[in-house]
Order: structure tokens, then sequence, then C-alpha cells
């Protein structure tokens, strides 16, 4: 037997190896082609679109005019600005007042720690409810405001949890000599802690921000004015309900054809999270497990 | 000056004393701890409308109190009420014979590979569902798979008859759990493939001394490895048993009728948010909770009989 050995098991034969990466490989096509076919449709050309009645997965030539009717100031741009708002005013305050709360609950002997550690891991095990939930946004005051999308989803237990486990196993060490060098908690917490946990900080960043970005619920829930829809519920009346988007919604008197109108909104909407993606990517497990080994 | 010390952690020292001594740290942990308590304790506190008649310009307090009259869709049955229960429970079945057991045989695919790199780029394509919206998971199954999606088109230009998936109210369950599967099965492999990384490779080593087949060793070494973290998920999994999900839901209820499509989610949704009869849809939301948190504690308790670690300790 000459075969490779990995793990004490000689390597399979190539039937079954190549059963395998045919098995891998539907499954990646299956879920790059939608994005593929998305993106083509949002920039071919008008005539390639009505001949192909719909979805177009490679372009014969490529122009933005979809684009441009979007970003001509009309019901698109706004969402896109209250997304953005919303995506990186939450996700700042999200990282300060989770990691504030984490480091707390990660500090040995903090007189608090025991009781406020059990508040944070109980809300985990059930759900609020959704109409006491709105009844307690209303109550605040926070309907039909830009905050609805922020405040209440503000912090998420889970991030709690797995940066607490983050600073934890950070060597006391360092936090010590902080400490006897005349350092406060402040000074530790953003001169010390923070600079050392940038891997977790970017991981529970993304979450947050993916989170954000993607809200449709608390959207759908809070807000009646459609002035402060963000890009999740204009992509649902325009692209899924089928909402024909007119030059008095777009702006602009140049109209490409809803199709690829639609698959630009979609795109738009894509897009940030594809470009942040392969960055934080690398990450992805160390975060998610310290929270499951420590948790 | 107060000093601390994670070895000693200076009982002698009075509550005062020592609250002092923590000031900062209380006023850091501030800010989230409110924001807890205010979006996820206190609005348990508005359950109790859940009792009353409510009156949106009355108020909590001052809406008249009304028994278990809100229950009685529950207790008597309510047609509407037991479609949601029945497409509550149609897809949550469908969930854990389906979606729950994907991720454990791509995980097992993933970790059978010889080459990181091939493993690697496929991790990368097929984590990258998992961030998208429901909005846009359901746009895009629209493109792919509705009326002038890809597959019909392909169809219809090799003069095939169209097959009509979205918007078929007899295919709508098969639906949900496809997308689900297509949204999360990547990513939650990232739990199994660690468990599965953990396993002693001695093992392995040791079973094929003696003489044990690949599938032996899937069955006696690899199977037993994951089985604590399977439990695990599966406690949680039963947990959420009755939240099969409202955001995906919600965005198709239009095109299949709430027939097949509602469910206790919804159904809470579109009769106290959208229908103004919040008493008996918070009766229902309360009822779902508490179920909810009685699974998982029970599911825990049966994991303890069985030895496992469960989600907690005992």
């Amino acid at each position: 037997m000459s075969r490779k050995i990995v793990q004490g098991v000689p390597m399979p034969g190539w039937p079954m190896r190549a059963f395998k990466g045919l098995v891998l490989l539907v499954f990646c096509a299956v879920v790059i082609i939608p994005f593929v076919g998305v993106i083509s449709t949002s920039v071919a050309p008008n005539k390639q679109i009505n001949e192909s009645g719909g979805l177009v997965l490679l372009p014969k030539s490529i122009n933005f005019a979809a684009y441009e009717s979007l970003f001509a100031g009309g019901v698109v741009t706004r969402a896109l600005f209250v997304s953005i708002f919303v995506t990186i005013v939450g996700t700042l305050l999200s990282l300060t007042v989770s990691c504030l709360l984490a480091y707390a609950l990660a500090r040995p002997g903090f007189v608090a720690g025991r009781p406020i550690l059990l508040v944070v891991l109980f809300s985990m095990l059930f759900s609020p409810g959704i109409i006491p939930l709105y009844l307690t946004v209303k109550g605040v005051g926070l309907l039909d405001s830009i905050w609805a999308l922020i405040v209440p989803t503000m912090i998420s237990a889970f991030n709690v949890v797995v940066l607490r486990a983050f600073f934890m196993n950070l060597p006391n060490e360092i936090t010590e000599s902080a400490r006897i060098d005349g350092a406060g908690e402040l000074k530790t917490f953003s001169y010390i802690v923070l600079p050392l946990s940038k891997a977790v900080l970017s991981v529970i960043g993304l979450f947050y921000a993916v989170a954000y970005w993607n809200a449709f619920f608390s959207a759908l829930l809070y807000l009646n004015d459609s002035r402060l829809w963000p890009l999740q519920l204009v992509l649902r009346t325009y692209v899924i309900n089928d909402t024909q988007l007119g030059s008095a919604e777009l702006g602009t008197e140049l109209l490409p054809p809803q199709a690829s109108i639609q698959m630009a909104i979609l795109v738009v909407s894509i897009v940030p999270i594809l470009v942040i993606y392969p960055f934080l990517q690398r990450h992805f497990a160390k975060g998610v497990l310290t929270g499951a080994v420590k948790g | 000056m107060l000093q601390r010390s994670a070895k000693h952690p200076q009982q002698r020292l009075s509550l005062g004393r020592r609250l002092l001594r923590d000031r900062v740290l209380l006023l850091f942990a501030l800010p989230g701890v409110a924001l807890i308590v205010a979006f996820h304790y206190v609005p348990l506190l508005g359950n109790v409308i859940a009792f009353k008649d409510y009156q949106p310009f009355l108020g909590i307090g001052g809406s008249d109190w009304s028994g278990w009259a809100n229950f009685s869709v529950i207790f008597n049955g309510d047609p509407a009420f037991l479609r949601a229960l029945k497409n509550t429970l149609i897809l949550t079945s469908l969930q854990s014979i389906f979606v729950f057991p994907a991720p454990i045989l791509l995980a097992l695919l993933l970790n059978s590979l010889f080459s990181e790199r091939i493993k690697r780029i496929a991790q990368s394509i097929l984590y990258l569902p998992h961030f998208m919206s429901w909005v846009i998971v359901v746009a895009l199954f629209q493109q792919m798979l509705g009326g002038s999606g890809l597959l019909n088109n392909y169809l219809r230009s090799h003069d095939l008859s169209t097959i009509d998936i979205i918007g078929n109210s007899e295919l709508f369950h098969v639906l949900l759990t496809s997308q689900i599967i297509w949204k999360d099965t990547g990513w939650a492999t990232i739990l199994f493939l660690a468990a599965l990384s953990q396993i002693d490779s001695q093992l392995y080593e040791a079973a094929s001394v003696d003489g044990a087949s690949r599938m032996k060793q899937l069955w006696h070494v690899t199977l037993p490895g994951l089985r604590g973290i399977i439990i695990l998920l599966f406690i949680l999994r039963l947990g959420d048993s009755l939240t099969v999900g409202f955001e995906q839901i919600i965005l198709q209820q239009q095109a299949v009728g709430r027939d097949v499509s509602e469910v206790l989610d919804t159904y809470v949704y579109n009769n106290g948010v959208l229908g103004g009869a919040w008493g008996v849809a918070a009766a229902v939301g309360l009822v779902k909770g508490i179920v909810g948190v009685v699974l998982v504690l029970t599911a825990n308790k049966v994991a303890h009989i069985f030895g496992e670690q469960g989600v907690y300790q005992k």
C-alpha cells in the first residue's frame, strides 16, 4: 500500500474522491449561481434581458444605467442613507456597550459580576414576544424614529458572552502590570485590552453590522413612515412584491427596464457584505468558538 | 488606596466599600445592563395585557382586566389559531428532519477532504448565504425559481412545461425548508467542524490498526465525538421549535395565502399589530414563549439523565 496516510486513514480511491468533489461542486454552484445571475442582470443590456425573459447569467455588454437611476436621489438613495447610518452608528454603539459590559464581567472579583452575568445569560433563554416588545418600544417613544432600528437590538447577550470569554483569556500579567503603573480601568480597557482584541472585535463587529444592515423585522414593526425605510423594506416592496418603480420614486426621467433596476437594488444590498466578508472570514472560527468553549 | 487581587477577593471589605472600589466597572456595565433589562425583561411585564381587554388609547394601566378571556382562542380551539399551530408543527418537523442533520453531513464531507485549500475555498463559498437577509434570500429564490426565473426561462426556451414553485401553496412548506437549508447549512458546519478537529487522531489510528473500515470508523469514532455538540444543538433547537421563521414567512405570505403560511408568530403579528386584537395576540405569544422555555428545560433535564452536559450545568 503506497497510499498517503492521513489520520491513520488510507486515502480513498479515485471514484470516491471524484464523487465527493462533484457533490461539493454542485453545492457551491447552487450557492454562487443566484449571485452571478443577479449581478449580471443588473448590468446587462436591455435587449438581452428582454430576450431571456428575466435573468441573464452572462451579460453581452455592461452598462450601469440601472445604478444611475437608483442613485439619482429617489426612494432607493434615501433608503441607502438610512441603512448606512443605522449600520455604522449602530455597530459603533453596540461594540462600545457590549465591550464595556464584557470587560466589567471579565474582571475577577467584580462586586456585581455574578448577578449581572446571570441577568445576561438568563435573557438568552427566552424572547420577550412580539406584542410586548412593540408596546415597550412604543412606550419609550421610539415608534417611527430611526432609533427604533438601533436601540432595541443594540446589545446581544450572546456577543457579550463571547467578548467576555475572550477578555478572560488575555494574560492577567499584562493588565496587572498596567494597573501597577497606575492605569485606571478606563485606561487599561482602551489602551491594553481593546488593542489586544482586534480579532474578536472585528468578528463581533461584523455580526452586529450584518444584523443592522439586514434588519427587516424591526423596520416593518416600528416604522410606518416610508421616508425612514431602510434598504431591506425598499427591497421587499419593489423587488419581492414587484411594485413598479416609476420616475416619481426614482427622481429621474431616465428609466431602464424594471428587471435591471430590481436586480441593481438587490446588488446594492448584497455588495457591502461581499466587500467586508473576505477580510473578516479568517477570524470566524476563532470568534464563534471562543463563545462556544468558554460560554 | 483600595487594591484588588485575583486570588484574594478580599471578602473582608464591606459591600459598600467594594461598590465604591468598583464604581468605574459598575459604570461600564450600566448601559449594557440597562438595555438588556429594558428590551428583554421589561417587555415581560407587558405580557399582562394577555389578561386585559387592552385598548391602546387607555394604556396598559387603564384597560380593564378580562381574566382568561383572551386565552379562549387556544382553549376553545379557534380555527385560525389551530391553522397557525398546525403549520408551525409541520414546519418545525420538516426543519428537525431535514435542516438539522444537513450541516452534520456537510461537515463530515468537508472534514473528509484531503486538500486543505479546496476545503477552505468551499467553506468561504458555503458560509456566505448566512450573511444575507431573508429579504435577499427570498428575492434570490424568486429570481431562480419564480415564473420568470432562471429555471422556468430555461424550460420555456427548450419547449418544456414550466414548474410553478414560488406562489404554489402545495409546495410552500418544502420551499421554506429548502430556503433555510440554502441559507444556513454552510454556516452551521462551523461548530461541527470544530468538534471534528477535537477528535484525537490516535483513535483513528487505533481503529484502523484494528482493521476498522472507513464506515466503521465513522460510526465508532467520528459520530461519538460529535455526540455532545449534536445533543447541545438539538436542545437549543427544541426550545425554538415553535419559532419557525417570522421574516421568511411574512415576506411570502401574500403570494400563497394564510392557509398554508400562517404560523404562530405571524398569527400574533397579523392579529395584534395589524388587526388590533392586542390581548388575544399577546396571550398566544405568551403561551408560545412559556412552552419554549419549558421545552428547553425539559430537554436539558433529559440530557442530564443520559449523562450529557446539555446547555448548562445542574
